[in-house]
Order: C-alpha cells, then sequence, then structure tokens
C-alpha cells in the first residue's frame, strides 16, 4: 500500500503554488496525496491527518510564521492521538529557524529552493520509517 | 517531435518577421489614440514618467504612522499600507487562531482607532494612500472617511486607491471571505460610494499579477484579468445605476513582468487594445478615458531565484526594460534577496536605482513606443490578442468567472500550467541559469529572517480591549443591526452602514461576521 500524505496550509497565508506543487509530485511519485486547501486550523489539519490515516503530514508556511504553526500544529496531532504521523515543513524558512522547527517536532524541514526531487525521497524515507513505527 | 520555438505561453514563433506580418494601420494608430496599442497618451512618459513605487509593511499603526511622517517629510506624496494577514482576512487581533500572524505582514487594524493612529497628523488632503486589501477593502474604505471625518477634511477632497479585486482571492491569493457572489455585490457598492461621494478615490485595481505568481502563463494572466475586469464592469452596470462611462476612468490593473522579454512587452500592447475594445464595444463606452488601460506591475516575483540570488538583479533590470517598453503607467521592482528574504535597506534601495537608470540614462522613455511597427512585436502583439481572446471564450462558455471559479476550473488551469512549468525546468527543457543550467555550490546567504515584535502584538490587544471597553455598546449594536438588516435584502447600498459601523467603533471582525451570517463563508475547491 503506498505511503498517505497530507498537504496542508495552517495559518491565513494563502501562496499555495509550492504547496500543489509538492502535492502532485509526490502524487506521481505514487504516493496517496491528500492536500487540505488554504487556510486551515492546526486543530482541523490534526483531524483530517486521523481520518485519513497519514503516515506524513507536510505543513506549506511563506507567511513567518513557521515556528508557531508547526508548533501548534504538532500539539494538534498529538491531541488527536496521531503522535506517530510524520510531521515535515516547508516554505520561505531562514537556516536559523530549521532547530526551531525540528525542536517543535519537525522530522524535516525543506526552505524554498529544495529540489522537488531531493525532496520526494525524504519523504519516500521518512514516511517508510513512519509505516514500520506504525505496525 | 515537436520542434517549433514557442514564447512561454506557448506562442508559436518564427525564425524572422517582416512586413506582411504587420496588421492594418487601424490596429496601431498612433500612441493617443484608440485602441491605444502603442499607448494611453501622445507624448508617452515624457508628459508623464511611470511612477516608481516601492512595496513595504510596518508590523503596528505607530510604527507606520512613524514612517510614513517621515517619508512625507522627505517629499512622499502617496503612502502604501499593506495590512496584516488576520485585517486581510476579516479577523480581529484577539482571535486566538490568529495570534501568530498579528501585525506580521503588515499594520493590524481592528477599529477605527487603529486608523486614527495610522494617520496622526498626516493631513489626508494633501496625500493619497494606496491600500493593498481585499476581503475587508469595503470595511478599510469605511475607516477612511471616517478618520478623514475626524479630521475635518470632506469626502471629496480623500484620495486614493483600495485594491478591492476579491476575484483573483479566490483563486490565487486567498484572502477570501464571502461567497463570490455578495462579494461582488460589496464591491458594486463601493464603486458607487467612490463615484457619488468619494469621486477622487479609486476604488479598484483589477490584479492579474497574482494569478501569475500562482503559475499562470502571461496570456492567462492578461485573460483572467480581463475577464475579472468585465465580470466586475457587468455587476455595476447590471444594477442599473450607472454608465460604463461614470466608472470606467477610475478602474486600473496590476500585473508581474516575468521573463520572457517581446512576450512581456507584447502582453501589455495587447491588453491595452483589447480592454478598449472590450469597454467600447461590449459596454458602449463614449468616453475615450473610459477605454484607456492603466496598468502598474511589479518586475520580479515567481520569476525570482534562491540558487546564485544576485543574478536576480539582472533579470529585474530586463523584466523593468519589458515594462517600460510596453508602457506601464507605475511599477514596483523586487529586490534581489525576496525569494528568501525580506529585502534589506541595501538591497531595496538597489532595486529603486534599477528603476532610476532605466529612466534616466538608459533613454529608452525618450520615445513612445519605440518599438511600435517592428514586424515581430506587432506580429507577437497580434498572438497574445488573439491568445487572450481564445482563454476569454473559453470561461465565457463555462459560464462566466464566478463559476469558472465556483467549480475549480480556474484553479486547476493555473495549477496545470505551473506544473507544466516546473516540469519543464526539471527536465531541462526549460532554462534558468544557476538553479538547472551553470550551478555552482553557490548557497544563498543566510538571512535573519523577520522576528515579530511581541511587545507590537500586545500594545494592539490592548488598545483593542480598551476600544470594547470604551465604546457605546447600544451604538454598535445599533449600527451592526442596521448593516445586517441592509445585508440581508438586495438593492441596498453598504458602504454608509460601513461608515456607521465605523464611526460606533465596531471591529473589522464584528462588521465581517454580521455579514457572514447572512452570507455565508466562501468553501474553496481544493485542487491540484
Amino acid at each position: 500500500m503506498p505511503a498517505r500524505v497530507l498537504v496542508a496550509k495552517p495559518g491565513l497565508d494563502g501562496h499555495d503554488r509550492g504547496a500543489k506543487l509538492v502535492a502532485r509530485a509526490l502524487r506521481d511519485a505514487g504516493f496517496e496525496v491528500i492536500y487540505t486547501g488554504i487556510r486551515q486550523r492546526p486543530a482541523a489539519i490534526a483531524a483530517v491527518a486521523v481520518q485519513e490515516d497519514v503516515h506524513v503530514v507536510g505543513l506549506s508556511i511563506l507567511s513567518g510564521a513557521h515556528v508557531g504553526l508547526t508548533k501548534k500544529t504538532a500539539d494538534a496531532l498529538r491531541a488527536a492521538g496521531a503522535d506517530d504521523v510524520v510531521l515535515v515543513v516547508g516554505g520561505t524558512i531562514p537556516e536559523k529557524d530549521v532547530p526551531r522547527l525540528e525542536a517543535a517536532g519537525a522530522a524535516a524541514v525543506y526552505p524554498t529552493g529544495t529540489p522537488l526531487d531531493a525532496l520526494v525521497d525524504s519523504i519516500r524515507t521518512l514516511s517508510g520509517r513512519g509505516a514500520v513505527q506504525r505496525s | 517531435m515537436d520542434e517549433t520555438v514557442r514564447s512561454e505561453s506557448g506562442i508559436p514563433l518564427n525564425s524572422s518577421y517582416g512586413p506582411a506580418d504587420l496588421p492594418g494601420a487601424e490596429s496601431i494608430p498612433p500612441p493617443g489614440v484608440f485602441p491605444f496599442t502603442r499607448g494611453n497618451f501622445p507624448d508617452g512618459y515624457r508628459g508623464r514618467p511611470w511612477t516608481i513605487r516601492q512595496y513595504s509593511g510596518f508590523g503596528t499603526a505607530e510604527e507606520s504612522n512613524e514612517r510614513y511622517r517621515y517619508l512625507l517629510e522627505q517629499g512622499a506624496t502617496g503612502l502604501s499600507v499593506a495590512f496584516d494577514l488576520p485585517s486581510q482576512c476579516g479577523y480581529d487581533s484577539d482571535e486566538p487562531d490568529v495570534e501568530e500572524e498579528v501585525g506580521r505582514v503588515g499594520v493590524a487594524i481592528d477599529s477605527l482607532a487603529d486608523f486614527e493612529l495610522l494617520f496622526d497628523r498626516i493631513p489626508l488632503d494633501a496625500i493619497s494612500t494606496s491600500m493593498t486589501i481585499n476581503g475587508t477593502a469595503a470595511i478599510m474604505l469605511a475607516f477612511y472617511v471616517a478618520v478623514g471625518e475626524k479630521q475635518g477634511v470632506e469626502r471629496a477632497k480623500l484620495r486614493g486607491t483600495i485594491q478591492n479585486d476579491i476575484l483573483k482571492e479566490y483563486v490565487s491569493r486567498g484572502t477570501w471571505i464571502w461567497p463570490p457572489r455578495p462579494s461582488l455585490r460589496l464591491i458594486a457598492d463601493t464603486i458607487e460610494f467612490c463615484a457619488d461621494d468619494v469621486p477622487r478615490f479609486n476604488a479598484i485595481s483589477v490584479a492579474g499579477a497574482h494569478f501569475r505568481d500562482a503559475g499562470a502563463s502571461a496570456a492567462q494572466e492578461m485573460a483572467f484579468t480581463l475577464m475579472d475586469g468585465v465580470t466586475y464592469c457587468e455587476e455595476v452596470i447590471g444594477r442599473g445605476r450607472m454608465t460604463i462611462d461614470q466608472f470606467a476612468p477610475q478602474v486600473s490593473f496590476f500585473f508581474y513582468t516575468h521573463g520572457d522579454f517581446f512576450e512581456e512587452i507584447a502582453k501589455y500592447r495587447a491588453g491595452r487594445r483589447r480592454w478598449a475594445r472590450i469597454v467600447r464595444e461590449r459596454f458602449g463606452a463614449q468616453d475615450d478615458r473610459s477605454c484607456m488601460f492603466r496598468v502598474g506591475c511589479v518586475s520580479g516575483g515567481a520569476s525570482l531565484h534562491g540558487p546564485q540570488p544576485h543574478n536576480n538583479i539582472v533579470r529585474v533590470a530586463y523584466e523593468a526594460m519589458a515594462s517600460v517598453l510596453g508602457g506601464v503607467q507605475s511599477m514596483f521592482t523586487a529586490a534581489w534577496d525576496e525569494p528568501f528574504a525580506i529585502p534589506t535597506e541595501e538591497s531595496a534601495t538597489l532595486a529603486l536605482r534599477t528603476q532610476q537608470i532605466l529612466a534616466y540614462e538608459t533613454g529608452v522613455a525618450r520615445v513612445v513606443d519605440p518599438l511600435g511597427g517592428s514586424y515581430y512585436v506587432e506580429a507577437l502583439t497580434d498572438a497574445m490578442e488573439e491568445r487572450v481572446v481564445e482563454i476569454m471564450e473559453d470561461l465565457e462558455r463555462h459560464g462566466g468567472m464566478v463559476k469558472a471559479i465556483e467549480d475549480g476550473v480556474l484553479q486547476r488551469l493555473i495549477s496545470e500550467q505551473a506544473f507544466g512549468v516546473d516540469r519543464a525546468v526539471r527536465s531541462g527543457e526549460r532554462t534558468i541559469v544557476g538553479v538547472n543550467k551553470f550551478e555552482t555550490d553557490e548557497s544563498p546567504p543566510k538571512t535573519e529572517g523577520y522576528e515579530l515584535d511581541e511587545k507590537g502584538r500586545i500594545r494592539q490587544l490592548e488598545r483593542l480591549a480598551e476600544v470594547k471597553r470604551t465604546r457605546s455598546a447600544a451604538d454598535v449594536k445599533a449600527t451592526l443591526g442596521a448593516l445586517s438588516t441592509a445585508a440581508a435584502k438586495d438593492g441596498e447600498n453598504l458602504m454608509p452602514h460601513l461608515v456607521e459601523c465605523a464611526r460606533a467603533y465596531c471591529t473589522v471582525g464584528e462588521m465581517v461576521d454580521v455579514l457572514k451570517d447572512q452570507w455565508g463563508e466562501f468553501l474553496q475547491p481544493v485542487v491540484f
């Protein structure tokens, strides 16, 4: 069974060209992909993650609010009992924030300019790990 | 294999062009003559240079006010207001779910009290204010009128622009609130209100730029934007209170200029001609000023890249030149570090200098439409107009712009195009220097990013609490009640009600919620 990935946009930033490109590249690479659309609340993202039984949640954030929104989404996932879901984050992210995102619960961070092939490979590896944890 | 050489929008190109490729004389009359292919004015930039603009946003009303007063002392005559996302999407700063975003990409506005602070000691009869605001544009206009009253400035003297273009928000920029149809009503209300009461205020700037940044081609960008313009005009004319000539001169447009040099020039020339023809032939304009396509642009955006970032300086310079050869009326130039950072003072200044060198050193602005009559540019302008018309006709066949948005058709067209471009870059079919050819290990410089000032957010929350404590609860209830009643039925202009709400210190969130109760919220079709 292919790994299931939820691509999500928390917060109010409406720029989703990148999120859609990633969603599509993952789908082309054989993942089952769900995209939430823009302006989703962290609790709503966690609810979809549980309902759709996804292995990976990928957040796309371009507004600069990535640290707070990642923390909130990680908390929401835990609250929803989805601790085993792998959380990754992409967007306009300065290098110095990468450790902060990792501390907030991100398994990987993909700043603007990350090649799509590298991102797909990374998610393939991470989702494999997620699936193993699950069984 | 297809060996045809094509422009970025997919227009097939010959290896050279000749006299047989020129259009008829009626399509390229002298500048200043309908259909304005060669420009709106006979003397072009000699009569009036393009306006050099810079976009900026500051976290709080106090900081913005300080910056504005500095700029005015330096001789600026126009101000530009960037709003934070909660203000753009209709949430108050004390809404728990938006705390990350208060004051982040612009100023936080909750009530008239914030506007009073923002424009403190700034004479509104002496300046013009451009507000990048869409979903809540009508509310911000109400605040502006109300703050003018407080200063004793009559409405007829207020000058400025609100973007107020909701249709592209549903597809690309994302600050929608209500569904398209009631939102169109509110936009028509602002257009009528401005025409009647605030005649020097531009009620709408139709923006294609955001389609482009979301992935649309140059031809799609122009076609979608003209369709939006048509939709707004139909909405106003359909109400039967105004003719096209009473409001069209207040309508302006906004685009991105990207890297395909001649295609961008052709895009602006074709857009000017097509809009003129639409306004005269479809809407029966009598006044030539109604037919003029007033255009602002940004050079940069998604055409800039992170790797080898200084290459962006060169990209922006070429794009800026294409914009000027296309005859735009105003331009923002992006800073080279924009793909990965909030521009520094230094990079923003360099972007400004790029335009100044273009304006004062290159000589390209000396003669109107210098490429007019070029076999290639004229043929490409024709091909571009043809392509734009085809795309517009497809959308009309689908049932118009609102239906295309509700059904997700427009969203799909844009993401298809974006994905196609991305695939072409990944396969090497399309070259981007430093990204997929001539790459080096040079990584973007380390950047600091923008740390939100927590103190600013707390001050904002305190001010909002103070407003709620000191205002008259009875006035709030009465004005919101009247707004609700007027919104429940068609036919009454909501602007006077919004001004009453503003005077009573109702918040943005309260006004938005009253209208949500009547109109509901937009349900986004999710397509990728």
